[in-house]
């Protein structure tokens, strides 16, 4: 149990904006800063109690906070219960931000392929959350309407209760006592909503082992007993998995494996064995990164196009989508995210079990020769990591009395359920939170070019508030470039410049909009190269900086630095400056063997230049980010 | 003088054009431009000094309006006035103190730097100079304070001034043009040399095995880093490119010709790689009073970085570079902002450069600095020709270097250079000029002692 964390809770009974109170926050910077800290707390109202209203008023905005009263509570159940079946008050502006790729079809910018890919592949998936599929859209609004309730009663609640019966010296008032007892009631209610679960019988296993782990998320499972399509039938299964994971010290075993290392020559040559495409290694290898795949970019493509016939076992759909990642066509983690699932989805239509084969085996197989291609092709992103996870335990927990066509109508399901609620509704939730963090005459700064970014951005013009925006940009990918272009085109008023230019520019910055590829567990931000530097120089600043990243993208590993992990792109980006043919000082040196060029594609942000994280859960601070790791983990993998 | 006047205004719209690249350039043209506005100066028969540093002033007012942002011309040109004085101050003593030179700088050992049982001869010299020069003057240097330039007459009588001078009119007048235009000549030389006397330093610095990193391109650095090459210490170097001109690309290259691993990275990785660096080594373009540097744009990204993870952040400044303002200055808050077309394609852009909002405003800016300003307490060490120093120091040793301007470097080096002008024969004017540098503390001995071996010699 952590103690501050109970500290905390005594020191603000009320509510709690975990947002800016990082408790690793520097001391000068609540004491130094606090006007800017209070603004942020409190957008729009000066006294807390309204901030209290403001909140509750809009719950499916909510922020983690302590749960309010007994009767309060059951009234947001039922608020939720409510907004369950009518799902449009979550999506009243859906379809308006839904728009936005496809006006800029006509772009001629290699990003705008991507978002067409997601906007055509998938054409229910985006405003057919409604009309389509009606049973995903109550789902997708459960999760994230029902969450952030649920992780306050894991941080505030279950931890709390204990130690204040540890302490009862401290004093503590009336009302959080009864707030302690309420708390004890919601549980008893959640263990009344899974004894009914249980009794019901669709679901013995995970309410068993529910009951081992405290269970948190109980709210949600009992309101989706849709979620489980494969209803009556499992016993088998469920059995299995609770086998799998009933022991505590099972869980030692989740730990990630560890990565391919590349400088391990033996493992490396059996990978090349298996490769499908043929990688040529890159003739000036950066030592610090012999771990890291360091091939020759631009080689594989054509190699790769004359193969397409002859590669009988990659589905055609997973091949386009390897050969638009090895083109860079594809790139930002949702658009790569998407693109693969909607061609796994593909694959899956067209798969037939061979003979004498399980389609559980043998689809997973099939499944992971894909994601292997898929790797040859770019290493993967923590995102598309967790997502194949998914996929992987979606098909694992497949019923084996299921048919073969009911078993890959249930996989499409459970995939379009993964993109809509996972992806785009919750983007739509981030912006609905960040949007509430930007006021008129804030300068708001943002690097590279995040998806969730750009749509708080153009929501939050939308909405006409009066802002503008500096767009940091930095070599070699200058992606910040089609973001400054989409946002001019919608009439924001921008500034850009380079990474280089960010401490000159942030004297006049009030706050920092940061997309990420993933966030670690240890609160770590895994992002495009240089928004370290951006978080850094906005933290020496005092600018507070705001990552938004879907919680789907969080992950349990934990990384420290940007060298033991990270990817690396063509080297050759570097020596050349796009649109600058006066640079050419390195031609006919990159091939001297002590020039090395390195193009790194990630760095690794420290939690402590965060102010706060941006999640389809709420906002958290980056010490909570292990909290939402194992929610979701519960949530997604264990059901 | 017609030619000196066409070289000043070519001079003054290269200045405006930015057509001269980098501090040293610019130093080193400033000084010669400079100096042959000494030489083309009519000296009237008496205050030569006078004239000089009107002509001077003058012409560095404009050169220093035409790139404010050039701090290097302003040092320069606040050295030739200092020159112009100090030589003047000199040939003053000199002909009071006549050639009992051995008890004068006995008795300026004694004086040292504590000034209080002089003071009230130093009052007595300062009214007296006041005569000698029109007011007005006596406050145009304003950077070097008072007491640092009254005390070199203190040891001498003010009394005895008025006699000698009308006495040594005839030697000074041309004198006095001489000197300081050899003066010039040494303080031009001192600028070019600086990057030797910087690289010398290497191998102090700089140990096996060691990865540093750079950002952007500088001589200075360059020279360092080669320097420490050829004593066979074999290391690796980071190069940053330094958007948005790109000169780490011409520095790796000039690395990788000379043999040294080198890895060019981007900017954006500055942070990413900056935990596996031993030293960050960079140039300046210059250096505050108080010790902050104002630098490329992109190092103060890369001092915070080096702060996070206790690397020694490394300045490597020629003399030139000291300036004695502090940042607040006007001045230096003039960032230079360079074209946009750097950064974004015209062609690409065109569309949203010219969209106007209902103001009329346009909605796309782009900002393009072209220096950043470097805290003083994220620097860890300046290195500059006279050795390695802390920040906080830089503002005394801005002191010592504008009152030693005159010519003596601090260094070995240049002390054995004047050897041989004594050596020639020089002797009188060498040794007054030594009594300028006496009053400043730790080097007096040093400076004595060698000046005694001269005097055996």
């Amino acid at each position: 149990m952590d103690p501050r964390r109970s500290a905390r809770t005594v020191s603000d009974p009320k509510v709690r904006q975990v947002g800016f109170f990082t408790p690793a926050a520097p001391p000068e910077r609540s004491c130094s800063d606090p006007p800017r800290q209070q603004d942020l707390i409190q957008p729009q109202s000066p006294s807390s109690t309204q901030v209290n209203d403001h909140f509750r008023s809009g719950d499916s905005l909510s922020p983690v906070m302590i749960p309010p009263p007994p009767h309060h509570h059951s009234d947001t159940l039922h608020r939720t219960a409510l907004q369950v079946t009518s799902p449009k008050t979550a999506f009243s502006y859906s379809a308006r931000t839904v728009t936005i790729p496809t006006e800029n079809d006509d772009v001629p910018s290699s990003l705008s392929p991507s978002r067409k890919v997601v906007a055509v592949k998938s054409p229910s998936s985006y405003p057919g959350v409604r009309a389509s599929s009606v049973p995903a859209s109550e789902l997708t609004t459960v999760s994230v309407v029902n969450l952030p309730p649920g992780i306050s009663e894991k941080a505030g609640g279950g931890a709390s209760v204990e130690v204040q019966n540890d302490r009862p010296v401290r004093s503590k008032s009336l009302k959080e006592k009864t707030s302690k007892a309420e708390r004890r009631a919601m549980q008893e209610a959640q263990r009344a909503a899974k004894a009914a679960a249980k009794a019901e019988g669709t679901k013995a296993s995970s309410a068993a082992t529910k009951v081992v782990t405290s269970a948190n998320t109980k709210p949600s499972k009992a309101a989706k007993p849709s979620s489980q399509k494969n209803d009556g039938s499992q016993f088998a299964a469920s059995e299995k998995k609770v086998g799998d994971r009933a022991p505590e010290k099972d869980r030692k075993k989740d730990a990630p494996h560890p990565r391919m290392q590349y400088d391990d020559t033996s493992r490396v040559e059996k990978a090349k064995k298996r490769a499908v495409v043929k990688q040529t290694e890159v003739r000036n290898r950066v030592e610090l990164f012999r771990h890291l795949p360091q091939y020759e970019h631009g080689t594989q493509l054509p190699d790769l196009e004359t193969k397409f016939f002859e590669l009988d076992p990659m589905h055609p759909a997973v091949y386009k989508v390897g050969l638009q990642y090895l083109s860079g066509d594809i790139r930002g983690g949702n658009a790569r995210c998407i693109a693969m699932f909607q061609a796994f989805k593909e694959a899956i239509k067209d798969y037939s079990t061979p003979p004498e084969k399980t389609l559980i085996r043998d689809l997973t197989a099939r499944i992971s020769s894909y994601v292997s291609f898929l790797i040859e092709c770019r290493p993967l992103s923590v995102s598309m990591g967790n997502a194949i996870k998914f996929l992987k335990n979606q098909i694992a927990k497949l019923p084996l009395a299921l048919s073969e066509s009911e078993a890959k109508a249930t996989l499409v399901s459970d995939i379009d359920r993964f993109i809509n609620e996972k992806i785009i509704v919750a983007e739509k939730v981030i912006v609905k939170h960040a949007v509430t963090k930007i006021r008129d005459g804030d300068v708001l700064l943002t690097y590279g070019a995040s998806s969730a970014v750009e749509m708080i951005l153009l929501h939050a013009h939308e909405l006409g508030k009066q802002f503008r925006v500096v767009v940091v940009d930095s070599r070699p990918k200058l992606e910040g470039q089609l973001l400054l272009r989409r946002l001019v085109r919608k009439g924001l008023s921008c500034t850009y410049t380079h990474v280089n230019a960010v401490s000159c520019i942030m004297q006049e910055v009030t706050r920092v909009f940061l997309g990420a590829s993933s966030v670690l567990s240890n609160g770590t931000v895994y992002s495009r190269v240089g928004t370290a530097c951006v978080a850094m120089v906005a933290h020496a600043f005092r600018v507070p900086v705001l990552v938004c990243c879907e919680a789907y993208k969080f992950h349990e590993r934990v990384q420290l630095d940007s060298i033991c992990f990270n990817e690396l792109g063509n080297p050759d980006a570097i020596s050349k400056v796009h649109g600058r043919e006066d640079i050419n000082y390195l031609d006919g040196f990159v091939n001297r063997e002590n020039l090395q060029l390195l193009n790194l594609v990630y760095d690794a942000t420290p939690s402590d230049y965060v102010s706060m994280i941006i999640t389809d859960y709420g906002m958290i601070p980056p010490t909570s980010v292990p909290v939402i790791v194992r929610e979701y983990r519960r949530e997604h993998l264990w059901s | 003088m017609p030619d000196t006047q066409a070289l000043v205004n070519d001079f003054i719209s290269k200045l405006k054009k930015r057509k001269i690249e980098g501090s040293q350039a610019t130093a080193k043209q400033t000084a010669e431009l400079l100096r042959s506005v000494i030489s083309q100066t009519r000296v009237p028969y008496t205050n030569q000094a006078a004239a000089l540093i009107q002509s001077v002033k003058a012409v560095g007012e404009r050169l220093i309006a035409a790139n404010p942002v050039e701090l290097a011309v302003g040092n320069v040109v606040r050295r030739v006035l200092h020159i112009i004085r100090e030589e003047d101050l000199s040939l003053t003593t000199a002909a009071m103190a006549g050639l009992n030179l051995s008890a004068v700088s006995d008795d300026e050992d004694d004086a040292d730097r504590d000034n209080q049982p002089v003071l009230s001869a130093a009052a007595i010299a300062a009214a007296s100079r006041s005569t000698l020069r029109p007011p007005s003057l006596q406050t145009l240097l304003e950077d070097v304070p008072d007491s640092a330039a009254i005390p070199h007459t203190s040891s001498s009588g003010g009394d005895s001034e008025g006699k000698s001078k009308s006495a040594d009119k005839s030697s000074r007048s041309r004198k006095l043009k001489h000197d300081v235009i050899e003066a010039v000549n040494e303080l031009i030389q001192d600028i070019s040399t600086c990057h030797e006397q910087i690289a010398e330093q290497a191998v102090e610095h700089i140990h096996q095995n060691e990865v540093i990193l750079t950002l952007g391109s500088s001589r200075t650095v360059l020279e360092f880093l080669c320097a420490a090459k050829e004593k066979k210490r074999s290391f690796r170097v980071f190069v940053s490119e330094g958007a948005p001109r790109y000169q780490g690309h011409l520095l790796a290259k000039e690395l990788v010709m000379r043999g040294l691993q080198t890895t060019l990275i981007t900017d954006s990785a500055v942070f990413a790689m900056i935990s596996r660096v031993n030293m960050v080594i960079v140039g300046a373009h210059a250096v505050m009073a108080n010790g902050g540097v104002i630098a490329p744009v992109g190092l103060n990204m890369v001092a915070l970085a080096a702060q996070k993870h206790a690397v020694p952040f490394v300045v490597l400044a020629g003399s030139h570079k000291l300036c004695p303002l502090y940042p607040h200055h006007p001045e230096v808050l003039l960032n230079e902002l360079r074209s946009p077309s750097e950064l974004l394609d015209f062609g690409e852009f065109s569309d949203c450069l010219d969209f106007g909002s209902g103001i009329g405003a346009p909605l796309l800016h782009v900002v393009n600095p072209t220096f950043d300003y470097v805290q003083p307490k994220l620097v860890s060490l300046f290195i500059t020709d006279t050795g390695g120093h802390n920040p906080s120091y830089i503002g005394e040793m801005y002191r010592l270097f504008v009152v030693s301007a005159c010519g003596e470097g601090m260094n070995f080096k240049s002390e054995i250079m004047r050897t041989n002008c004594i050596a020639e024969g020089n002797f009188v004017k060498s040794s007054i000029r030594m009594r300028g540098i006496n009053f400043f503390g730790k080097l007096e001995d040093r400076k004595s002692q060698f000046f005694c071996g001269c005097g055996e010699m």
